[in-house]
């Protein structure tokens, strides 16, 4: 009995994949049909028509070229406003803490479409027209929330005495940030980072709102679905999802190596 | 904050002050009460804004009560202002996309955290990730392949002989229903996920000892341990689907229509800006208003969500 609520288990959890992974395989496959509408049936036959036209769509240069702006530029301010919070975040005790942690967290779970709205009257009201520019302050708003949250976890295990005792010996307080606190922090920072890029990558509704007119990568897919549709966009998520495996192949790679590093490491010490 | 300027100096803290006060003031705060105070003013050409007719009404939110079109609800039929029928109905499903998530997912979550071999777990975990790293517009959009009339899942239930004509998934609220729950479903995983994994498996083991049935181990002891994580995936993907315009805009028929899309009719259609301030007003605090009912109804507290 026992046994076969096992193997269910592990059955539903393949099920969960496949439901997970297929609809990506289906989207990457129809890349490659000589069909003119974005499908896998009736299979046509193999092309890479699509991926010619893709490449030679002008607007979808742009798009990108502003979406990787739009994502360094909110990365960087998501990093240096996040880091700053969760400092000093961590320093503050009681009910004021209580209050901004809150207003800090609840920007995560305002729809996108508010703070767009938002964003865009209010640098509208003080004379700033709409733009990229205010996508990324629109986007910043909620993702330095998750850098935060990040950095603010690696706090816990940071040791407070480690400062104390640099103080002392003499450090300036720039060199207890810059030599003791910040390299601590790098792992979180650096997956804020990561984290933040992507974020802004995949917006869309706080930069539909802010936009004014500009293109970025999903505001082009996303009209491009909504109007005539032909299967570039499957080329381009064809080459979006490649990209992502392969990050992801090398994360686990460096992971498992590590891993071993470590185990080899640890069975050494026992010697 | 003594000990802060102690150990980064005055000039150091001050500027983490200063960047903190940006993010909350000129980001969250101020934009929000400009959102506000314009949902009372009338949408006026710019030669007469600040003029006599420039001035606070509620009239941007009574236009949620114009046209009402005809509803039936549990088979009695009433006459429902259009817009407020949009919003009940974006709730309601978005409630359902947030239950359907939780019995999809707390399965999984429960096999990661307990059965699976913890060696593969990261594995696994590295594979769910992956379509969380594909964004949103793309997810919808394969799905809107998927669920085309003539698309894969009709043939493959027709070479099945499973049904005998294609079935039209398109239509009302089913394909965007489906299409956010693919969407969101991994919101609802990870934060379950956490918090089985952070219980002592002992308690179950000593449960099943003691001869609690399955059912009873779930319902007395995982269930109430993982509640922060249920309650904190919950949140995140009703306010995710509310908030949703992609997959509405994208998977939506000729006869379904989300509250966002409302919103965004009046502010790029209409270029009332005025109006769509109200609306999204509207979104946010009842959307808000909703989930800490649910969450004082569960007992939940905002700061176990973001543990």
């Amino acid at each position: 009995m026992h046994k076969l609520r096992t193997t269910l288990a592990h059955l539903y959890m393949g099920a969960f994949l496949i439901y997970l992974l297929i609809p990506l395989v289906i989207m990457a496959g129809a890349a490659f049909n000589d069909s003119k509408l974005p499908s896998i049936v009736p299979w046509r036959g193999w092309t890479l028509h699509w991926f010619y036209d893709l490449f030679q769509d002008e607007r979808m240069w742009v798009a990108l070229f502003n979406t990787m702006v739009v994502a360094l530029a909110v990365a960087v301010i998501s990093i240096i406003i996040g880091t700053a919070s969760a400092i000093l975040i961590n320093s503050i005790s009681g009910r004021i803490r209580t209050v901004i942690y809150g207003l800090m967290i609840s920007t995560i779970l305002i729809p996108g479409a508010v703070i767009g709205i938002s964003t865009l009257l209010m640098w509208n009201k003080i004379g700033v027209p709409p733009g990229l520019h205010l996508s990324v302050l629109g986007q910043v708003s909620y993702i330095a929330a998750m850098v935060m949250l990040l950095v603010l976890a690696r706090l816990q295990t940071f040791d407070g005495a480690l400062e104390e005792a640099a103080l002392d010996l003499g450090a300036s307080h720039g060199q207890v940030m810059r030599r003791i606190l910040l390299p601590h922090l790098y792992p979180a920072i650096g997956a804020g980072g990561a984290v933040a890029f992507f974020q802004s990558i995949e917006n869309f509704n706080v930069t539909q709102f802010t936009r004014g007119g500009v293109d970025t990568l999903t505001v082009y897919v996303f009209s491009k679905v909504r109007s005539g549709i032909t299967p570039t966009i499957n080329a381009l998520a064809l080459i979006m999802i490649s990209i992502t495996l392969l990050a992801a192949v090398w994360y686990e790679l460096s992971r498992r190596r590590k891993e071993r590093i470590l185990l080899a490491g640890m069975s050494r010490e026992d010697e | 904050m003594q000990d802060l300027i102690r150990r980064y100096g005055a000039g150091l803290t001050g500027l983490m002050v200063l960047l903190v006060a940006f993010w909350l003031l000129m980001l969250v705060i101020i934009p929000n009460i400009t959102l506000f105070e314009s949902s009372f003013r009338p949408y006026l050409p710019v030669v007469e804004m600040g003029g006599p007719k420039d001035v606070y009404s509620v009239n941007n939110y009574l236009k949620v009560f114009d046209g009402s079109i005809e509803t039936s609800i549990f088979g009695m039929s009433f006459m429902v202002p259009v817009h407020i029928r949009t919003f009940f109905l974006t709730i309601w499903y978005s409630v359902t996309v947030t239950l359907a998530c939780f019995v999809l997912a707390y399965p999984i979550a429960f096999y990661l955290a307990k059965i699976a071999n913890p060696k593969s777990v990261p594995t696994l975990l590295l594979l769910l990730f992956v379509p969380l790293w594909v964004s949103e517009v793309l997810r919808a959009f394969a799905w809107w392949i998927i669920l085309a009339l003539k698309g894969p899942l009709n043939s493959l239930l027709l070479s099945l002989y499973l049904i005998e004509k294609p079935i039209r998934w398109i239509t009302d609220y089913d394909a965007v229903l489906i299409g956010l729950v693919y969407t969101y479903i991994l919101f609802m995983l990870f934060p379950i996920y956490n918090a089985i994994s952070s219980l002592d498996t002992n308690q179950i083991e000593a449960a099943e000892d003691l001869g609690a049935s399955r059912w009873r181990i779930h319902w007395r002891i995982v269930l109430p341990h993982s509640k922060p994580g249920i309650a904190s995936g919950a949140v995140m993907v009703f306010m995710l689907s509310a908030g949703s315009l992609l997959v509405p805009s994208i998977l939506g028929s000729t006869t379904s229509q989300w509250f966002t899309q409302t919103i965004q009719q009046w502010m790029n259609d209409a270029l009332d800006w005025n109006t769509a301030s109200a609306y999204a007003f509207l979104l946010l605090f009842l959307c808000t208003a909703f989930v800490s009912l649910v969450m004082w109804i569960f007992r939940v507290k905002l700061s176990d969500i973001a543990k």
